[in-house]
């Protein structure tokens, strides 16, 4: 048992072993739907037919192509201000996953580092960073993004922020109760015995034996950051008009929706669903691979 | 014998201390003891008696319930009690090495073999990432890893467990310590790699001038190691002395009655000797002597005081009534 944990931290680690993970139930669909979103983010100036935030007021409402009224110029539809629905929606994707993947990665650092320093230090630092670990916890995370968004205004970086606060206490639980069982692991006993420093223990043989928690974790806030940044676009305190969010575009499409102009609402909430559905898919499958304890079963 | 012991334990006590200071559990109490340089010293004792707490008191990697309330931790002249945390770890890992009770276990599943071998050090000595890895590769050999070469950048997993053993050990002695404590190193590994993991660690002691302390509960492989014994009861060294005399002679009923449990080849008992009774609860000690309850030998004298350690030959020390001189009056038997 024990060797097959180490091999599978160890494959982990190298990322060499990509080969491994293709075996049993990897969600290619979910990762393909990633990685084409991903693509198009990279992509978008290329792919867009139309520049997402200029709009032809002569155009307004088109539908789709294929219904009575679209037009092959605007694939999708365009929108009240006559911009093209498709270029949005790619321009979109672009701001989804950098506001999702930079807040991710900002909350996963803050909450990985103070989740570390918590569990391995103990102590004052422990009590300190959970009692606002609980305190935090216990504010909703929807209505606290929504005060930091009106504290410090709309801005894409300002919501990156906002959702790295949002969210950091997630990874500071997870990763912290992880560390005291490493820490009571042998090979940290050795290192202490061997006269390590605290730092050096717990760069080297702490946070290398949580980063797969972190990474998993990451997956799975994926989808919660993308809907958290919809939300507070749709709300109006995320990223600002007339920039193409998702989230803004299902604020702008709601007042459409009674008069038969679905295509503004359904496309922009079918894409933050496909997004979130796949980060979770693949969120689940990384834990069960990367837990030995799942995986047995 | 003109030369300073390597170390010396001069009436030690470490205590654990419940939170509120209503419990105190003496884990260590009054222990004096020497050890020369290149010298093996074994310790033995039930579970629970005290050896752990000993070796980590030495090393002071005390639990932060537990606390060295007296005594003198002499390490090469100086006293190790009155350095500084920084200083400590200098010490640790350096001059005074420690192998762990599940070395199989000791070692990073994510990094290679080379990478472990090599950081003491670099933690150190400040070496170099090559130059440690070099030295890495010569660790490996002295420990008889087969082709170190190719085994420093490889993975614990890849390993069998006696070779994760040998790792563990060559670990140990990057620093080239003065003093290497092996804390029940053999109990997970299978028996003979148990006497060859012996073998390795004896070579490496003649090798390097290393001295050893052996915490072990095994009296085989303090007989087959060892040059003294010190043998501990409840938290106290009932007797400490040279193997050969102990294993001749035992002074303390303890003692004895542990080498007489241990099974024989044709031994004709038909049932294993057992010490009769439970280790003592150190929380609350018995009054007097702490094996009084479970001695075949106890007299009236044993519930009421505890023995003064009483010293049978230059460095043979005991601690039981029956070996005290006895004064004028005879004491009463039972």
């Amino acid at each position: 048992m024990n060797g097959g944990r180490s091999a599978t931290l160890t494959g982990a680690w190298r990322f060499a072993s990509l080969a491994s993970f293709r075996t049993e139930g990897f969600p290619l669909i979910a990762t393909s739907i990633l990685g084409v979103l991903i693509f198009v983010a990279v992509f978008a100036d290329v792919l867009a037919p139309h520049d997402p935030e200029v709009g032809r007021l002569g155009e307004r409402f088109r539908p789709p192509v294929w219904q009575q009224g679209g037009s092959e110029k605007f694939l999708l539809g365009t929108d009240h201000l006559g911009r093209d629905v498709l270029s949005r929606l790619i321009f979109g994707a672009r701001i989804s996953i950098v506001v999702g993947f930079t807040a991710v990665i900002f909350a996963g650092v803050l909450g990985t580092g103070l989740g570390i320093l918590s569990g391995f230090l103990g102590g004052w630092v422990d009590q300190v960073v959970m009692r606002v670990t609980d305190a935090w916890l216990a504010l909703p995370a929807l209505t606290f993004a929504i005060f930091l968004a009106a504290v410090v205004g709309p801005s894409a970086m300002n919501i990156v922020i906002i959702l790295g606060l949002a969210y950091w206490t997630r990874y500071a639980r997870v990763i912290r109760g992880e560390v005291l069982s490493l820490k009571e692991r042998d090979f940290v006993r050795l290192a202490i015995v061997a006269g390590c420093s605290k730092r050096t223990i717990m760069k080297r043989h702490i946070l290398p034996n949580v980063l797969n928690s972190a990474i998993v974790l990451g997956t799975l806030m994926l989808g919660v950051v993308v809907v958290t940044e919809a939300a507070l676009s749709f709300l109006g305190v995320g990223v600002p008009p007339p920039k193409p969010a998702w989230g803004l575009m299902l604020a702008d499409g709601k007042k459409g929706m009674m008069a038969g102009y679905w295509w503004l609402t359904v496309l922009p909430g079918c894409c933050i669903m496909v997004m979130v559905l796949s980060a979770n898919l693949l969120g689940d499958w990384l834990r069960v691979k990367l837990d030995p304890q799942l995986r047995q079963l | 014998m003109t030369a300073p012991p390597l170390l010396e334990l001069r009436t030690l006590s470490t205590h654990y201390v419940s939170a509120r200071g209503t419990r105190v559990v003496r884990a260590v109490d009054d222990v004096s003891l020497s050890l020369e340089a290149g010298s093996t010293l074994g310790i033995v004792g039930e579970s629970g008696s005290g050896k752990t707490t000993l070796a980590l008191t030495i090393l002071r990697l005390l639990p932060p319930a537990a606390r060295i309330m007296s005594g003198e931790i002499l390490f090469e002249g100086e006293d190790l009690r009155t350095k500084s945390d920084v200083e400590m770890r200098r010490i640790r890992g350096r001059r005074i090495a420690m192998i762990l009770q599940d070395p199989m276990a000791s070692l990073n599943p994510l990094f290679t073999i080379g990478d472990q071998v090599a950081e003491p050090l670099r933690v150190h000595e400040g070496a170099g990432r090559g130059g440690a890895w070099s030295r890495a590769k010569e660790l490996l050999k002295a420990v008889r890893i087969s082709a170190p070469e190719a085994r420093v950048r490889e993975y614990p997993h890849q390993m069998s467990g006696g070779m994760r053993q040998r790792i563990v050990g060559a670990i140990a002695i990057s620093c080239s310590p003065r003093l290497l404590i092996a804390d029940e190193p053999t109990t997970s590994l299978d028996l003979t790699i148990q006497a060859q993991y012996l073998n390795l660690l004896r070579d490496l002691q003649r090798q390097y001038e290393l001295a050893l302390i052996f915490i072990t509960h095994n009296l085989g492989i303090v007989a087959k190691m060892c040059d003294q014994v010190a043998v501990m009861y409840a938290g106290r060294l009932v007797e400490w002395g040279p193997v050969t005399h102990i294993f001749d002679a035992p002074a303390h009923p303890y003692t004895r009655a542990l080498l007489e449990s241990i099974p024989r080849m044709g031994d004709s008992r038909q049932r294993l000797t057992a010490i009769e009774g439970q280790p003592p609860d150190l929380a609350a000690p018995p009054p007097g002597c702490a094996f009084h309850p479970r001695c075949p030998q106890a007299m009236a004298q044993c519930r009421e005081e505890a023995p003064p350690e009483t010293a049978l030959a230059p460095r043979h020390t005991v601690r039981c009534w029956l070996s005290v001189p006895v004064p004028a009056q005879s004491a009463p038997v039972r």
